[in-house]
């Protein structure tokens, strides 16, 4: 009866005038021109000769893939791996006690949020300059060193690897809390509770209990901040200097210094190739866990 | 999770806190120091604020920022809404695949898509400029508005619309009546988002910005590669002002047009 009466109803309604393909078309159409297609040209470029001055020349090669694996340029795609999981550990050790913390949190549960969410709307650059502004040799950093007697000299911090590490860490970190602030709120606290009256540690009830119930935060935190740190190039350009060198700021130099865009573009899909590995096994991962995680 | 946490866990987080606004804290603070060179504070001065208004270069980056950013935002959020209004509404073949290449877009690198971008740009000869910045912030603004207005979709299903439709509503009266008010939130997020996107971004703009055509963040960036003056410290203090205004106002509309709509 009911299903009759609403197809009755359904066809007084009138028929939607505007197809899916109308709503669609504008967002995927420009999408399409102005992404995909861009993608598609470079993958092209990376597979052909290099041109005499810039540009490509028509041919097949392999010859910019093989060329990636030159001690030089493996040496940046170790750094940019490195750094990125580097700065993922880091995130979930700094991370981790936040999200605990406003999970448990009642009254001021909001204001802890705010202050975990404030970062994302003020702009990246300005958070870039104030991370300058505190570790450059004149830095505020090193005024307070120098004025409590630890250090006679001012220590180079910026352009080094500390600096870019911190800067990652630094821009990243609210990526890392909120997904694992979600999970653990879900959290039931009668488990921990029963695990605490049959006799577990602390230390136990968090390894055996909380940690693995919060794993599906970590895995989308740990994945928000590793896959943007594989694309660094505004922190490791400005608190790196030259010799900090990642993929991103290789692409950008083989375009606009180099001229070599065959090679920019090969080394452009070895990152979304980093890119699309990590998302796709975060997802397998996640998969797993969302499956057992209950049943532990 | 309702047990207060131990204390060492407390510590750590509230360390983690100051590092997050620490910084931003400080560069601010600065912006009022009548030092140049040195952190030691030596005096209040609003030197750095009279000096940026000497520098025309940065009130035509703010220009070209404003202007890009108004046209990006009105064209993605529009492109956007409809093409998460495709997914969530209507059936269509390959709807599944569409809807996992959008995330394509949000996972790519910065300096992919924007390497990317130049390149078909040069392959045509489009002259670079404002025009070709304001088509790379809406390409990369529309997935971005898409997942969000989509996620807000989620929670809502097709029925009142046609309700209002079987009411005699017309589909546009009924997406405007219906749809959009109850969406509100989503596309006000969606185009904030957007924005702040574009009014920040670098990495894109600077690759497909023309000569004498580069935004706030560009002029910007320049400055900072030179030499962090205490300029720069102003300067930064005043985007944080204008952002954290239009997230204000952000939050306001998204508050009161539900009612408003109602009413009228």
């Amino acid at each position: 009866m009911r299903g009759l009466r609403r197809r009755l109803l359904g066809g007084l309604a009138r028929r939607p005038l505007l197809a899916g393909s109308a709503l669609l078309a504008p967002g995927a159409g420009w999408l399409a021109v102005f992404f995909a297609a861009p993608m598609l040209l470079m993958l092209a470029y990376s597979v052909m000769p290099r041109g005499r001055y810039a540009g490509v020349e028509p041919g097949f090669t392999l010859e910019h893939y093989r060329r990636f694996f030159e001690p030089l340029y493996l040496g940046i795609l170790g750094r940019t791996v490195a750094w990125s999981a580097l700065a993922t550990a880091i995130c979930l050790l700094l991370g981790y006690p936040v999200a605990w913390v406003i999970a448990r949190s009642r009254r001021r549960r909001g204001l802890l949020l705010f202050l975990v969410v404030l970062p994302f709307w003020t702009s990246f650059l300005v958070r870039t300059f104030a991370m300058i502004f505190l570790l450059r040799d004149t830095g505020l950093v090193n005024a307070l060193l120098l004025r409590a007697g630890l250090v006679a000299a001012p220590l180079t911090l910026l352009y080094t690897p500390f600096a870019v590490l911190a800067g990652l860490v630094y821009g990243l970190l609210p990526f890392m809390v909120l997904p694992v602030y979600a999970s653990l709120e879900k959290l039931d606290p009668a488990l921990l509770e029963a695990a605490e009256s049959l006799g577990a540690h602390p230390a136990a009830r968090f390894f055996r209990v909380v940690l693995p119930l919060s794993l599906p935060g970590v895995i989308a935190g740990s994945l928000l901040v590793f896959v943007p740190a594989l694309g660094t190039f505004v922190t490791s350009d400005l608190l790196g200097g030259a010799r900090q060198v990642m993929i991103g700021n290789l692409v950008q130099n083989q375009f606009t210094v180099a001229r070599n865009w065959p090679f920019g573009s090969a080394a452009s899909f070895v990152l979304m190739a980093l890119v699309l590995v990590s998302v796709l096994l975060s997802l397998r991962l996640r998969e797993r866990h969302a499956g057992e995680g209950g049943a532990r | 999770m309702t047990r207060r946490a131990p204390g060492w866990v407390l510590a750590v987080a509230g360390a983690v806190y100051l590092l997050l606004h620490l910084p931003v804290l400080v560069l601010v603070l600065f912006s009022f120091n009548a030092s140049r060179y040195s952190v030691a504070w030596t005096g209040f001065t609003l030197e750095w604020y009279r000096r940026l208004a000497e520098r025309t270069d940065l009130l035509r980056g703010l220009r070209a920022s404003l202007i890009v950013g108004t046209i990006s935002t009105v064209v993605a959020t529009v492109f956007g809404t409809l093409l998460a209004l495709a997914l969530a509404r209507r059936r269509f073949p390959g709807r599944r695949a569409l809807e996992g290449l959008l995330y394509l877009p949000v996972v790519t690198p910065e300096i992919v898509a924007g390497i990317s971008l130049l390149s078909l740009f040069v392959l045509l000869r489009v002259p670079l400029g404002l025009a070709t910045i304001t088509v790379a912030h809406i390409a990369f603004s529309v997935a971005f508005v898409a997942v969000v207005v989509r996620a807000r979709l989620e929670g809502m299903d097709g029925s009142l619309e046609e309700a209002a439709m079987i009411l005699g509503a017309d589909e546009l009266t009924a997406f405007r009546t219906v749809t959009v008010p109850r969406l509100w939130p989503g596309i006000v997020a969606g185009a904030l988002l957007a924005f702040t996107m574009s009014f920040d971004d670098y990495v894109i703009t600077s690759l497909v910005a023309g000569p004498g055509s580069s935004t706030l963040p560009v002029v910007v960036y320049g400055m900072v590669r030179r030499n962090v003056e205490p300029t720069v410290n102003a300067i930064s203090t005043l985007i944080l002002l204008g952002t954290s205004l239009l997230i204000w106002l952000a939050t306001r509309l998204t508050r009161e047009r539900p009612v408003s709509a109602a009413r009228g």
